[in-house]
């Protein structure tokens, strides 16, 4: 349980896709206008991300190791499919301004990077995890840039209106310049925390 | 025994510091940041003011967060501020120069390693980072009066271009800055003076202004305008008006952000001229300074390389010559 538990913190904070593998970019710069299209797109991704896994690692031992990224493709699109009619039924809103990106999932760098890293090589349950550790890490990226752009460029937080009328608001963060802006910061104090707690990891370890 | 000092080279030094370089501009922006305040009023010195504290608390602030050494004593935070205010229209609220003076200082200079390091002008980055943000209060702009007293809005000399209108300035309200604009770019006279300072105390060389505002010049009398009122075919005053005289002196010759070699500079000035007058003639915006000055100074990395002199001594590569 301790290894599950293990691969799904990985794929959350020590293995990001975003802030630490840098992968998947093209949803992250151009999707997270507000909070919510963040999440909705982040648990799209999340959600295809965990039956490809699932259903790769399943079929690892029958992919003919030559055309096995045009299988992976396959199985992808399929759940892309699924997501999107999903979402055209119950989340139109969401369809609509998440547009294109939805079917653009299909060649999410995240998705089939794990099934060639990951599910193609690993047991079935591990690779789920993998997938949850994955697609939440997304999620929560996405998020996190939703909501920092969504507060600055249009003063709402998943909607809502929070700051007065009178406060200014950079439009610039809802253009895409902020969403580089808005990643590049969040990654540099990522990195400036990570790097602050290795090194006191690090003096601990010497000291004991 | 005499004592012998070993030291590396260089042994002949100039005595130009940065603290001397920064406070020659600073003295040359003055005129300029005068007539400003002459023309626009309090309010004028209040953003001038809020726009450089605010940069010098920005770098403060920031080395004081990372623990690095203050650089504050270099001044170049105060041309950054000054830089700033000067390219903001007259009733710009004071909110605004805070934060483009936090954008250009911590966003543009310091993430990028600080002065030397930055690859755009701050001042200029910030302006267009307010343009992009706040598109209404960037483009409202006030008439000169005396002291900011009855002061209208407006439209500029270059607006009124665009529009294929002859603008109510005369060459000579451009010259004593008797028009609409930026704080610190309708009075030519002043600007000229700051310029003709820092040509004379060599902080800047003639080559970049020459080349751009020349570019701008040759172009404009080949292209030309043509509005309603028949054409408006007059490059001096094109030269005038907006922010050229302002870019081209002040802002494109940056150290840290202008090629280094003469024929880069050459290049580079060109390039700014070329991209001012497209964007003026052709673009939506009426004016296009500040942009063509940030396009090629993301090319001055490239310029730098491929116009390297030749190292003393050294011979060209003979082609086909084996290794």
């Amino acid at each position: 349980m301790a290894k599950k538990r293990n691969i799904i913190k990985n794929g959350i904070f020590t293995e990001n896709p975003t802030f630490v593998q840098v992968i998947g970019m093209c949803p992250t710069l151009a999707t997270t206008t507000s909070a919510v299209n963040g999440i909705g797109m982040g648990l799209s991704t999340a959600v295809v991300l965990v039956c490809s896994n699932c259903f790769i690692s399943l079929l690892r031992k029958v992919i003919p190791d030559k055309v096995r990224i045009p299988c992976f493709i396959v199985v992808i699109a399929t759940f892309v499919t699924i997501v999107q009619f999903l979402l055209q039924a119950f989340f139109s809103e969401l369809n609509q301004s998440l547009g294109l990106y939805i079917p653009l999932i299909v060649v999410n760098c995240i998705i089939l990077g794990r099934a060639e890293a990951f599910a193609s090589k690993n047991s079935v349950l591990d690779s789920i995890c993998d997938g949850i550790g994955n697609g939440l890490g997304f999620t929560l990226a996405l998020t996190c840039i939703g909501l920092i752009r969504e507060f600055l460029g249009s003063g709402t937080l998943f909607g809502m209106t929070v700051l007065p009328e009178m406060f200014p608001k950079t439009l610039l963060f809802i253009m895409a310049p902020g969403a580089f802006f808005t990643l590049g910061t969040l990654m540099a104090a990522l990195h400036y925390l990570q790097a602050k707690k290795a090194e006191h990891t690090k003096k601990g370890g010497k000291e004991a | 025994m005499d004592r012998q000092i070993i030291s590396s080279t260089p042994h002949v030094r100039s005595k130009d510091t940065v603290q001397s370089v920064m406070r020659d501009v600073v003295i040359a922006l003055c005129p300029a940041a005068f007539m400003g305040i002459y023309h626009y009023g309090a309010h004028a010195l209040l953003l001038m003011a809020v726009s450089i504290a605010t940069a010098m608390f920005s770098e403060w602030a920031y080395e004081k967060a990372l623990q690095k050494p203050s650089t504050l004593s270099d001044c170049s935070a105060i041309i950054t501020g000054l830089l700033l205010a000067m390219n903001l229209p007259p009733a710009a609220p004071l909110w605004m120069a805070a934060v483009g003076s936090v954008f250009a200082i911590v966003m543009v200079k310091m993430l990028f390693g600080g002065l030397g390091q930055n690859f755009m002008n701050p001042a200029l980055a910030g302006r267009a980072f307010l343009l992009a943000s706040y598109p209404v209060e960037m483009t409202s702009w006030t008439s000169a009066s005396p002291f900011g007293l009855d002061a209208v809005s407006t439209a500029t000399p270059l607006a009124s271009l665009k529009q294929g209108v002859l603008p109510d300035a005369t060459m000579l309200d451009l010259l004593t800055g008797n028009i609409g604009g930026c704080l610190g770019e309708t009075c030519a006279i002043a600007l000229l003076i700051g310029a003709a300072y820092l040509l004379y105390k060599k902080v800047i060389t003639w080559r970049i202004p020459a080349f751009y505002i020349g570019t701008v010049f040759i172009l404009t009398a080949i292209l030309g305008r043509t509005g309603e009122s028949g054409t408006l075919h007059v490059p001096l005053y094109e030269i005038l008006s907006g922010g050229l005289l302002l870019g081209a002196f002040f802002m494109a010759t940056d150290y840290a952000s202008s090629p280094m070699t003469p024929l880069g500079q050459i290049i580079y000035a060109i390039g700014c001229g070329l991209l001012t007058t497209l964007i003026r003639l052709y673009g939506s915006y009426p004016e296009g300074v500040s942009y063509s000055i940030l396009i090629m100074n993301l090319c001055v990395p490239l310029l730098d390389r491929y116009t390297a002199p030749r190292i003393f001594g050294a011979r060209k590569k003979e082609k086909g010559a084996k290794a």
